[in-house]
């Protein structure tokens, strides 16, 4: 490429001409990101309170292994060397990974947690860079592993959505449909995570983006052109369905710890 | 009529190089002007060479956003001088003018940005396949395309270049080629007659796995090229396809390479 002598660089962080409160974004993507990864790693790890009738919480689904009663998990009971582990542990790699190497949240934690730089036109504190070219960060190219992953997942919320709109008849037999404030939040769940995953950049190019020339194949050109649609407001979904998330398991857990009462809208 | 304070960097020597013994030959001088409405930064910095400072030197050339020439750092953001507004600045405080950081500096606002054209020199140029017609033409539909012409509007400006931080703050330029390049090749990658590959000089000499993808390119672009969405992270995934997937690579395989 060249060498280009630029002559010595006086950076350092937070060096800048930016007058303006630069550091106000980073700072709040960092709140926020710190809050849920704090919040999702505490509920996870309880293993309690995660199911209140017919509403299961997001961060717990599929619930592959539960030997408690009170709902119906994939395998039945857990093996033994699985008893003490919540079962929300078993599958959140999977939605969490999905996230992690997320092209948005990337380029938003390195700005916010690593000050990578902390905003543009704005000096960072290390000298050395290696981007994401070696290890560890080359390893976020697993991205659309993860992406196969959170469309399963999707699908799996969704079934959550459906069952949460089917409530225990009075009397004890069988089902009735009804929706509760609850069903209204774990279906607004599903569709802003499905807004996120399905507008997410590996989707896009596995779907027609590494195609050049897309106008021979008129159902992937017009798939292609419904995912961008959604891709050009990825960061407003990531965002959004992140704190949906965080809230409907919260949700469902305070309405099994009996703190909330979950309100039938329709019977 | 209302006054504001612009602060220019004048001198031989670029700002963040600027320590005490450079002191005496450069740096930050304030011009006071009055302002009327409708100025854009670059109409200030005119009038301050016309009546204050004749050798305050600039480079400029259309007034109009598409000749890239009047590239700057006003107030810290890498920007044209004669696409900001006045009245969209705060005129409360000295309106701070630099040249931009990135590159070497000629004088005052001016910088030599020919690391940029050697660049371009080294990038394979588009290689069609065979006509299509019998007269020598191509046929092609606008829809394919449609996704080239946005990285057509690209002025070269150099405003990515000079915001990304892997140029600006760690000076890879033995290893990088910089956001605007990756637009270039990614207009040369999708479009529908080329048949040239470039990926594995994008992974090996264009360094785009150094790309964190801040996003900061995006947000400088005065012509809205969606340089991070649109090029950086397709070409990354194309990456990704030729050198890390293995499930592609396996079926690829099984396919015997057919090209897109």
């Amino acid at each position: 490429m060249g060498s280009l002598d630029v002559g010595v660089r006086r950076g350092g962080l937070g060096n800048t001409s930016r007058p303006d409160a630069w550091w106000a974004y980073p700072s709040a993507v960092f709140l926020g990101l710190t809050g849920f990864v704090v919040y999702s790693t505490w509920a996870a790890l309880q293993g309690n309170y995660f199911y209140f009738h017919n509403y299961l919480s997001p961060f717990y689904s599929p619930l592959l292994f539960w030997s408690h009663g009170g709902i119906r998990s994939w395998f039945g009971a857990p093996p033994h060397w699985l008893v003490n582990v919540s079962p929300a542990l078993l599958i959140l790699w999977a939605p969490g990974g999905f996230r992690l190497s997320c092209y948005y949240y990337r380029g938003a934690y390195y700005k916010s947690h690593w000050a990578d730089p902390p905003a543009c036109a704005v000096g960072e504190p290390r000298l050395r860079y290696r981007g994401e070219r070696s290890f560890p960060l080359i390893l976020q190219n697993v991205h659309r592993y993860f992406m196969y992953l959170a469309v399963l997942f999707i699908f799996i919320l969704g079934k959550d959505a459906w069952e949460a709109m089917w409530f225990r008849a009075p009397g004890g037999h069988g089902r009735e449909f009804g929706i509760g404030v609850g069903t209204l939040v774990l279906t607004l769940n599903v569709i802003l995570l499905a807004g996120y995953t399905f507008g997410c950049h590996s989707l896009r190019h596995l779907i027609g983006g590494g195609r050049d020339r897309l106008s021979s194949l008129p159902g992937r050109a017009c798939a292609y052109r419904c995912v961008t649609k959604l891709n050009n407001r990825h960061m407003a979904w990531a965002w959004c369905s992140l704190f949906w998330v965080a809230f409907s398991d919260l949700y469902v857990r305070l309405c099994a710890m009996g703190i909330w009462h979950d309100w039938r809208i329709l019977r | 009529m209302p006054s504001a304070i612009f602060r220019i960097w004048r001198g031989a020597v670029a700002p963040r190089d600027a320590g005490p013994a450079a002191r005496h030959d450069a740096g930050f001088v304030d011009y006071s002007l009055e302002i009327t409405p409708g100025m854009v930064v670059l109409d200030a910095v005119h009038r301050i060479q016309a009546e204050q400072a004749p050798d305050l030197a600039v480079r400029w050339n259309c007034k109009a956003g598409k000749c890239g020439s009047c590239s700057a750092e006003i107030n810290g953001m890498p920007r044209l001088m004669c696409m900001t507004r006045l009245n969209h600045l705060p005129l409360d405080r000295p309106v701070q003018i630099e040249p931009m950081k990135t590159f070497p500096i000629v004088r005052d606002l001016v910088t030599d940005v020919s690391w940029n054209y050697s660049v371009k020199r080294r990038i394979r140029p588009l290689a069609p396949r065979p006509p299509d017609a019998a007269d020598g033409t191509w046929r092609m539909q606008q829809q394919d395309m449609d996704r080239v012409q946005e990285f057509r509007k690209c002025i070269e400006c150099y405003l990515c270049q000079d915001v990304c931080h892997v140029l600006r703050e760690h000076q890879g330029f033995d290893a990088f080629a910089g956001p605007r390049f990756f637009t270039h090749i990614a207009a040369l990658e999708m479009h529908p007659l080329d048949r040239d590959s470039r990926l594995r000089e994008l992974r090996e000499e264009f360094g785009l796995g150094l790309c964190n993808i801040t996003k900061c390119c995006t947000k400088v672009c005065p012509e809205y090229i969606h340089i991070t969405d649109n090029a950086i992270i397709p070409l990354k995934e194309r990456v990704v396809d030729e050198f890390y997937d293995p499930l592609k690579k396996l079926f690829r395989r099984k396919k015997g390479s057919a090209p897109a």
